[in-house]
């Protein structure tokens, strides 16, 4: 009965003071002010620029040949069964890279002289492959190894593929080094005092905290390879770029260009998005525990 | 004393002649120590007199350069000698607590079982939270490490420590990093431990500490074994002339 009128509306629950409550409106105009502000900015901006692109003399001409809805609606499937192929490229390609990336980081973490030579060679992998632009390795993979005879009629997407591979477990092993490093010794030193093997140490104890401090590094690393798959189309593949190429010729019309490119924008931006997202609230994490 | 039966007598940790040098610098300059089973031995001496390193090399984290190490009559300094086998034996507590910070309390008490030792997860998991109900922690079980007090994570890392029932427990100065006001429930915990019968080897400043609960205190100085006495006679007749000064030193704050 009166027990819970009491707890609520008793004497000592807080209520702001005058002076807050005028502060509070102080900040409240402030803040409309300023966004106020922006917005109208923003709307001059962008007018200004779309009256200087469509008042430009070539302007039709323009939105005929690159931003033709007819022909955007008429290749949008050939371009979508192109896009699949890079899909699955690249998650075969991304799997692949983690794989490689890992022992490569592993590799150059080990210690001792016992190690030099696997060192030397996880070394001189990534600082090949850092330096060596995309394009090249994916043309001296596309046409070199089918010409080993090895193995006869790979597919140029898998050979893509493992360009792909190549390049990036080079960045990728990088990112997971500085994470491996950055794992504080005294972590590995209490798991091998638990008798935990030197392999277990790595699995259960260095690889997890690693992984943490460097996702959005890894994150960012993955949006970019996103859209150099694109970049598989010059060995023939028949990817969402080289459809467009093919659709462009047909129509003699570049919007299907335009219609790929934001296929490709589609496609990396929940995890550009994300990758934003999970930044920040790292940053927030590491400032309260810097606080503490 | 004498008996002939080596196996009643025989210590848990033997130490004998036990060297060890970072360059020219000899940290351990031969070390003799034995240590009995349920016997608890404080490490004392000034900073750098090689406490941390001499843990670490009974821990076989650090390699001798001479001398051996004998756990259980068992040569372990052999490098023949499987050393996370041996580790898995000892139990060891840092100054940092090191606890692991993606891991739960309750599985940073449970790894060693499962991993080394194999114990199936709920078994380890079962006699993980009864140990932490016995340390006040069985409601952080489930909690990351940050969210305990600096006092609440060194019991969990004690406890961690001692889940794999170790033969021996190495502690390095574990109440160092405290504030003052926590110091006293981690004291408390290894006091529980020392009467419980826990063989402890324990590197520390904590005077009162070494002589309430130790059995027998070892000054160490510059690499060496200056005097290794019961914790009684160490504080109140010290032979030495350089364990008087030590501890006047300590007296004087
Ligand atoms: N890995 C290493 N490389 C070189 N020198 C080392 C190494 N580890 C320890 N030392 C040196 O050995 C000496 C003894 O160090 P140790 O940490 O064992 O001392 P301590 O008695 O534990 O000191 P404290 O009371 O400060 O903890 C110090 O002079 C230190 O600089
Ligand atoms: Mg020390």
């Amino acid at each position: 009965m009166t027990d819970t009128t009491d707890a609520r509306g008793s004497s000592t629950a807080w209520q702001p003071s005058t002076l807050e409550l005028e502060r509070r409106a102080f900040r409240k105009r402030q803040t409309g002010r300023s966004v106020l502000v922006s917005a109208l900015s923003t709307i001059v901006l962008a007018g200004l620029l779309a009256w200087a692109l469509i008042g430009s003399p070539g302007w039709a001409q323009v939105q005929q040949t690159f931003f033709d809805p007819t022909v955007a609606l008429a290749s949008l499937p050939r371009i979508l069964e192109g896009l699949w192929l890079n899909i699955q490229v690249l998650v075969g390609a991304s799997v692949g890279v983690v794989i490689v990336a890992l022992l490569l980081a592993t590799l150059r973490t080990l210690r001792g002289p016992v190690f030099f030579p696997l060192r030397a060679l996880a070394a001189g992998y990534t600082d090949l492959f850092r330096g060596m632009p995309l394009i090249i390795v994916l043309y001296l993979i596309g046409y070199g190894v089918p010409g080993l005879d090895f193995f006869p009629r790979v597919p140029v997407a898998v050979l893509g593929t493992i360009a792909l591979i190549l390049t990036y477990s080079a960045y990728v092993s990088e990112v997971f080094r500085a994470g491996i490093e950055a794992v504080h010794p005294s972590q590995r030193l209490a798991a091998r005092s638990l008798g935990l093997s030197h392999g277990q140490t790595m699995r259960r104890i260095v690889l997890p905290q690693a992984f943490r401090k460097v996702t959005p590094a890894l994150m960012n690393d993955f949006v970019a390879m996103q859209k150099d798959v694109g970049l598989i189309s010059v060995l023939g593949a028949v990817d969402a770029v080289r459809a467009a190429q093919i659709e462009t010729a047909h129509y003699f019309n570049f919007t299907p260009y335009v219609v790929a490119g934001l296929l490709f924008v589609l496609l990396a931006w929940p995890m550009i998005r994300l990758t934003d997202w999970l930044s920040a609230r790292m940053r927030a994490r590491e400032q309260v525990g810097s606080i503490v | 004393m004498n008996a002939p039966s080596a196996s009643v007598t025989e210590p848990v940790l033997r130490l004998r002649g036990v060297r060890r040098a970072f360059g020219d610098h000899v940290v351990l300059d031969g070390i003799d120590l034995d240590v009995a089973a349920h016997e608890v031995v404080a490490l004392v001496g000034a900073s750098g007199s090689g406490k941390s390193t001499l843990l670490r090399t009974i821990n076989l984290i650090e390699q001798v350069d001479d001398g051996e190490i004998l756990l259980r009559g068992e040569e372990v300094s052999d490098p023949r000698v499987d050393a996370d086998g041996v580790r898995a034996r000892i139990g060891v507590v840092f100054q940092h607590y090191n606890l692991f910070p993606h891991l739960s309390v309750l599985d940073n008490v449970t790894l060693a079982s499962r991993l080394v030792h194999r114990v199936p997860r709920a078994e380890a998991e079962r006699r993980g939270l009864e140990l932490l109900a016995s340390i006040g922690l069985a409601d952080f079980a489930r909690a990351f490490p940050d969210r305990l007090s600096g006092g609440q994570q060194q019991r969990a890392a004690i406890v961690r420590a001692i889940a794999t029932g170790p033969e021996l427990l190495l502690l390095d100065e574990v109440t160092s990093a405290l504030d003052p006001e926590l110091v006293g429930e981690v004291l408390a915990l290894v006091r529980s431990l020392a009467d419980g019968g826990t063989t402890i080897v324990m590197a520390t400043h904590e005077m009162a500490f070494a002589r309430e609960v130790a059995d027998r205190v070892v000054f160490l100085d510059a690499g060496r074994i200056i005097e290794d006495a019961p914790a009684r006679q160490f504080f109140e007749a010290p032979r030495e002339e350089r364990t008087r000064e030590f501890l006047a030193r300590f007296l004087a704050g």
